[in-house]
Protein backbone atom coordinates (compact mmCIF):
# COMPACT_ATOMS: atom_id res chain seq x y z
CA UNK A 1 0.00 0.00 0.00
CA UNK A 2 2.60 2.58 0.69
CA UNK A 3 4.84 1.71 -1.98
CA UNK A 4 2.53 4.15 -4.30
CA UNK A 5 2.48 7.17 -1.76
CA UNK A 6 4.91 9.84 -1.53
CA UNK A 7 6.22 9.41 -4.66
CA UNK A 8 6.95 6.05 -4.38
CA UNK A 9 10.51 7.30 -1.81
CA UNK A 10 9.43 5.39 1.06
CA UNK A 11 9.38 2.09 0.50
CA UNK A 12 9.39 -0.97 3.15
CA UNK A 13 13.75 -2.07 2.93
CA UNK A 14 13.35 -5.75 1.35
CA UNK A 15 16.33 -6.65 2.92
CA UNK A 16 15.06 -5.79 6.75
CA UNK A 17 12.94 -8.15 8.50
CA UNK A 18 9.57 -6.35 9.97
CA UNK A 19 10.22 -4.73 13.59
CA UNK A 20 6.52 -5.79 13.58
CA UNK A 21 3.78 -7.64 11.81
CA UNK A 22 -0.01 -8.05 13.13
CA UNK A 23 -3.23 -7.91 11.44
CA UNK A 24 -3.99 -4.41 12.97
CA UNK A 25 -0.65 -3.01 12.49
CA UNK A 26 2.94 -3.39 10.84
CA UNK A 27 5.88 -1.28 11.56
CA UNK A 28 8.61 -1.75 8.94
CA UNK A 29 11.83 -0.40 7.98
CA UNK A 30 11.97 1.87 4.99
CA UNK A 31 14.75 2.07 2.76
CA UNK A 32 17.23 4.75 2.41
CA UNK A 33 16.62 7.95 0.04
CA UNK A 34 18.57 10.94 -0.40
CA UNK A 35 17.14 13.81 1.71
CA UNK A 36 18.14 17.22 1.14
CA UNK A 37 17.65 20.32 3.99
CA UNK A 38 16.76 23.42 2.02
CA UNK A 39 16.40 26.83 3.59
CA UNK A 40 15.83 29.89 1.32
CA UNK A 41 13.70 33.22 1.17
CA UNK A 42 10.54 33.60 -0.93
CA UNK A 43 12.32 34.52 -3.78
CA UNK A 44 14.31 31.46 -4.59
CA UNK A 45 11.14 29.06 -4.17
CA UNK A 46 10.64 29.24 -8.07
CA UNK A 47 13.63 28.34 -9.05
CA UNK A 48 14.60 25.84 -6.61
CA UNK A 49 11.11 24.19 -7.32
CA UNK A 50 11.80 23.98 -10.98
CA UNK A 51 15.34 22.64 -10.57
CA UNK A 52 13.83 20.26 -8.45
CA UNK A 53 11.07 19.24 -10.84
CA UNK A 54 8.14 19.70 -8.26
CA UNK A 55 6.56 23.31 -6.58
CA UNK A 56 7.92 23.64 -2.72
CA UNK A 57 5.03 23.78 -0.83
CA UNK A 58 4.28 27.49 1.32
CA UNK A 59 1.09 25.97 3.89
CA UNK A 60 2.15 25.52 7.04
CA UNK A 61 3.10 21.48 7.44
CA UNK A 62 2.09 20.42 4.49
CA UNK A 63 3.70 18.24 1.50
CA UNK A 64 4.21 17.39 -2.30
CA UNK A 65 4.76 14.87 -3.78
CA UNK A 66 5.08 13.44 -7.53
CA UNK A 67 6.98 10.40 -9.46
CA UNK A 68 9.89 10.07 -7.58
CA UNK A 69 10.06 13.64 -5.15
CA UNK A 70 8.62 14.86 -2.80
CA UNK A 71 9.18 18.32 -0.89
CA UNK A 72 8.06 18.71 2.85
CA UNK A 73 6.88 21.68 4.74
CA UNK A 74 9.13 22.13 7.98
CA UNK A 75 9.26 25.92 8.31
CA UNK A 76 8.24 29.32 6.68
CA UNK A 77 11.71 28.91 5.44
CA UNK A 78 12.99 25.24 5.53
CA UNK A 79 11.98 22.48 3.65
CA UNK A 80 12.93 18.73 3.32
CA UNK A 81 13.35 17.92 -0.49
CA UNK A 82 13.34 13.86 -1.24
CA UNK A 83 14.52 11.78 -3.70
CA UNK A 84 15.73 8.26 -4.88
CA UNK A 85 19.18 7.78 -3.34
CA UNK A 86 21.20 7.33 -6.57
CA UNK A 87 19.60 11.00 -7.86
CA UNK A 88 21.15 12.76 -4.63
CA UNK A 89 24.27 14.10 -6.75
CA UNK A 90 22.11 15.23 -9.14
CA UNK A 91 19.37 16.33 -7.62
CA UNK A 92 21.69 18.30 -5.55
CA UNK A 93 23.73 19.58 -8.49
CA UNK A 94 20.88 21.06 -10.35
CA UNK A 95 19.26 23.08 -7.47
CA UNK A 96 22.89 24.44 -6.67
CA UNK A 97 23.38 25.92 -10.53
CA UNK A 98 19.66 27.17 -10.73
CA UNK A 99 20.56 28.82 -7.54
CA UNK A 100 23.66 30.10 -7.59
CA UNK A 101 23.12 33.87 -7.17
CA UNK A 102 20.16 33.57 -4.78
CA UNK A 103 21.21 33.18 -0.76
CA UNK A 104 20.35 29.52 0.50
CA UNK A 105 21.51 26.43 1.75
CA UNK A 106 21.03 23.14 0.54
CA UNK A 107 22.81 20.67 2.89
CA UNK A 108 22.55 16.69 2.42
CA UNK A 109 21.22 14.90 5.38
CA UNK A 110 20.35 11.72 3.67
CA UNK A 111 22.17 9.44 6.45
CA UNK A 112 20.65 11.42 9.48
CA UNK A 113 17.85 9.58 9.97
CA UNK A 114 16.18 6.94 9.32
CA UNK A 115 12.71 6.29 8.30
CA UNK A 116 9.81 3.21 9.43
CA UNK A 117 6.66 2.85 7.93
CA UNK A 118 3.85 2.88 10.67
CA UNK A 119 0.57 0.98 9.22
CA UNK A 120 -2.43 -0.28 10.13
CA UNK A 121 -6.10 0.73 11.55
CA UNK A 122 -4.08 1.07 15.26
CA UNK A 123 -1.41 2.89 13.53
CA UNK A 124 -2.95 6.51 14.92
CA UNK A 125 -3.45 4.61 18.61
CA UNK A 126 0.00 3.41 18.31
CA UNK A 127 1.83 6.82 18.17
CA UNK A 128 -0.47 8.78 20.33
CA UNK A 129 1.60 6.36 23.11
CA UNK A 130 3.85 8.76 22.45
CA UNK A 131 2.99 12.26 21.00
CA UNK A 132 0.31 14.52 21.82
CA UNK A 133 -0.99 15.45 18.55
CA UNK A 134 -4.89 14.86 17.35
CA UNK A 135 -3.92 12.46 14.69
CA UNK A 136 -7.72 12.51 13.19
CA UNK A 137 -8.40 12.78 9.50
CA UNK A 138 -10.00 16.62 10.03
CA UNK A 139 -6.90 18.29 11.89
CA UNK A 140 -4.06 15.81 10.55
CA UNK A 141 -4.96 15.39 7.16
CA UNK A 142 -2.99 12.90 4.17
CA UNK A 143 -0.21 14.66 3.51
CA UNK A 144 0.16 16.60 6.32
CA UNK A 145 3.83 16.04 8.08
CA UNK A 146 5.28 18.03 10.98
CA UNK A 147 7.94 17.53 13.41
CA UNK A 148 7.50 16.82 17.04
CA UNK A 149 8.49 14.81 20.13
CA UNK A 150 8.00 11.24 20.47
CA UNK A 151 8.17 10.26 24.18
CA UNK A 152 11.68 12.10 24.51
CA UNK A 153 13.05 12.01 21.09
CA UNK A 154 12.39 14.25 18.28
CA UNK A 155 10.72 13.07 15.05
CA UNK A 156 9.43 13.82 11.82
CA UNK A 157 5.93 12.53 11.34
CA UNK A 158 4.48 12.36 7.60
CA UNK A 159 0.60 11.09 7.21
CA UNK A 160 1.10 8.86 3.70
CA UNK A 161 -2.36 7.49 3.96
CA UNK A 162 -5.80 7.30 5.98
CA UNK A 163 -3.69 4.40 8.09
CA UNK A 164 0.20 4.76 7.31
CA UNK A 165 2.70 7.28 8.73
CA UNK A 166 6.25 7.92 7.69
CA UNK A 167 7.66 8.29 11.64
CA UNK A 168 11.71 9.99 10.82
CA UNK A 169 14.34 9.66 13.65
CA UNK A 170 17.48 10.41 13.72
CA UNK A 171 19.62 7.07 13.36
CA UNK A 172 21.26 7.47 16.43
CA UNK A 173 17.52 8.02 18.27
CA UNK A 174 16.07 5.21 15.89
CA UNK A 175 16.54 2.42 18.14
CA UNK A 176 14.96 4.27 20.94
CA UNK A 177 12.21 5.42 18.73
CA UNK A 178 11.08 1.63 17.10
CA UNK A 179 11.75 -0.21 20.19
CA UNK A 180 9.32 1.63 21.87
CA UNK A 181 6.90 1.60 19.07
CA UNK A 182 7.17 -2.20 19.13
CA UNK A 183 7.03 -2.75 23.00
CA UNK A 184 3.94 -0.30 22.82
CA UNK A 185 2.18 -2.66 20.39
CA UNK A 186 2.52 -5.79 22.71
CA UNK A 187 -0.77 -4.74 24.24
CA UNK A 188 -2.64 -5.61 21.19
CA UNK A 189 -1.01 -8.55 20.87
CA UNK A 190 -2.14 -9.49 24.85
CA UNK A 191 -5.40 -8.30 24.15
CA UNK B 1 0.94 21.14 30.27
CA UNK B 2 0.34 24.28 28.14
CA UNK B 3 -0.98 24.02 25.23
CA UNK B 4 0.89 26.78 22.82
CA UNK B 5 0.05 28.04 19.58
CA UNK B 6 2.64 28.52 16.95
CA UNK B 7 2.02 31.37 13.98
CA UNK B 8 4.38 29.94 11.31
CA UNK B 9 2.62 26.15 11.87
CA UNK B 10 -0.52 27.63 12.55
CA UNK B 11 -1.69 24.51 15.20
CA UNK B 12 -1.68 24.57 18.68
CA UNK B 13 0.86 21.38 20.26
CA UNK B 14 1.90 20.71 23.67
CA UNK B 15 4.55 22.34 25.63
CA UNK B 16 7.11 20.10 25.21
CA UNK B 17 7.67 20.86 21.51
CA UNK B 18 8.88 24.43 23.29
CA UNK B 19 11.80 26.30 24.22
CA UNK B 20 10.72 29.51 26.42
CA UNK B 21 13.04 32.54 26.07
CA UNK B 22 12.48 34.99 28.04
CA UNK B 23 10.84 38.44 28.35
CA UNK B 24 10.41 39.98 24.88
CA UNK B 25 11.22 43.20 23.05
CA UNK B 26 14.29 44.08 24.72
CA UNK B 27 16.48 45.42 22.64
CA UNK B 28 20.35 45.52 22.18
CA UNK B 29 21.76 48.84 22.32
CA UNK B 30 22.89 49.66 18.80
CA UNK B 31 26.27 50.67 19.78
CA UNK B 32 27.29 48.76 22.63
CA UNK B 33 30.63 50.67 22.52
CA UNK B 34 29.19 53.77 23.97
CA UNK B 35 26.82 51.80 26.31
CA UNK B 36 27.52 52.54 29.88
CA UNK B 37 28.29 49.28 32.15
CA UNK B 38 25.11 50.21 33.77
CA UNK B 39 23.00 50.37 31.04
CA UNK B 40 24.74 47.02 30.11
CA UNK B 41 23.87 45.17 33.07
CA UNK B 42 20.40 46.08 32.23
CA UNK B 43 20.08 45.37 28.74
CA UNK B 44 21.69 41.75 29.97
CA UNK B 45 20.35 40.88 33.70
CA UNK B 46 17.66 43.41 34.01
CA UNK B 47 13.97 41.88 33.71
CA UNK B 48 10.62 43.16 34.77
CA UNK B 49 9.37 40.35 36.38
CA UNK B 50 6.32 41.17 36.59
CA UNK B 51 3.22 39.56 38.13
CA UNK B 52 0.59 39.78 35.61
CA UNK B 53 0.23 40.02 31.78
CA UNK B 54 3.46 40.11 29.90
CA UNK B 55 5.27 39.67 26.51
CA UNK B 56 7.93 36.51 26.34
CA UNK B 57 9.74 35.10 23.53
CA UNK B 58 8.99 31.52 22.81
CA UNK B 59 10.80 29.29 20.47
CA UNK B 60 9.15 25.95 18.12
CA UNK B 61 12.03 24.43 18.70
CA UNK B 62 10.59 20.51 18.11
CA UNK B 63 8.66 22.20 15.13
CA UNK B 64 9.30 24.75 12.89
CA UNK B 65 12.12 25.79 14.80
CA UNK B 66 11.19 29.44 14.38
CA UNK B 67 10.91 31.66 17.54
CA UNK B 68 7.45 33.67 18.42
CA UNK B 69 6.26 36.02 20.95
CA UNK B 70 3.14 35.27 23.40
CA UNK B 71 1.13 37.43 25.76
CA UNK B 72 0.49 35.52 28.87
CA UNK B 73 -1.02 35.99 32.23
CA UNK B 74 2.31 34.75 34.81
CA UNK B 75 -0.76 34.02 37.34
CA UNK B 76 -2.92 31.86 35.80
CA UNK B 77 -0.59 30.84 33.12
CA UNK B 78 -3.61 31.66 30.28
CA UNK B 79 -2.08 32.80 26.72
CA UNK B 80 -3.81 36.28 25.54
CA UNK B 81 -2.53 36.42 22.24
CA UNK B 82 0.07 34.84 19.81
CA UNK B 83 1.99 37.06 17.34
CA UNK B 84 5.13 36.45 15.02
CA UNK B 85 8.64 37.61 15.64
CA UNK B 86 8.94 41.19 14.07
CA UNK B 87 5.59 42.40 14.88
CA UNK B 88 5.52 44.91 17.59
CA UNK B 89 3.95 44.43 20.87
CA UNK B 90 0.70 44.58 21.56
CA UNK B 91 -1.26 46.50 23.86
CA UNK B 92 -0.55 45.05 27.27
CA UNK B 93 -3.37 46.95 29.24
CA UNK B 94 -6.22 46.09 26.37
CA UNK B 95 -5.51 42.69 26.32
CA UNK B 96 -5.71 42.37 30.14
CA UNK B 97 -8.47 44.19 30.16
CA UNK B 98 -10.57 42.10 27.61
CA UNK B 99 -9.22 39.33 29.62
CA UNK B 100 -10.57 40.48 32.40
CA UNK B 101 -7.32 40.29 34.65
Amino acid sequence: MSDVLAGGLITPDAGETPLLSLSSLSILKAAPLARLSFRAREASLGAAGTAFGLDLPVAPLSSNSAEKRAALWMGPDEWTLLAPEDELQAVFDAIESALSGHPHALVDVSDRSETVIVSGEQAVWLLNTGIFIDFSLEEFPVGTVTRTVFHKAPVMVWRLAEETFAVEAWATFMDYVSGLLVQSAKELEAA
Amino acid sequence: MLLIYCPYCQVKRAETEFHCGGEAHIARPSDPSKTTDEDWVDFLYTRSNIKGVYAERWRHIHGCGRFFNAVRDTVSDDFLKFYKAGEPMPDLNALAAEAGK
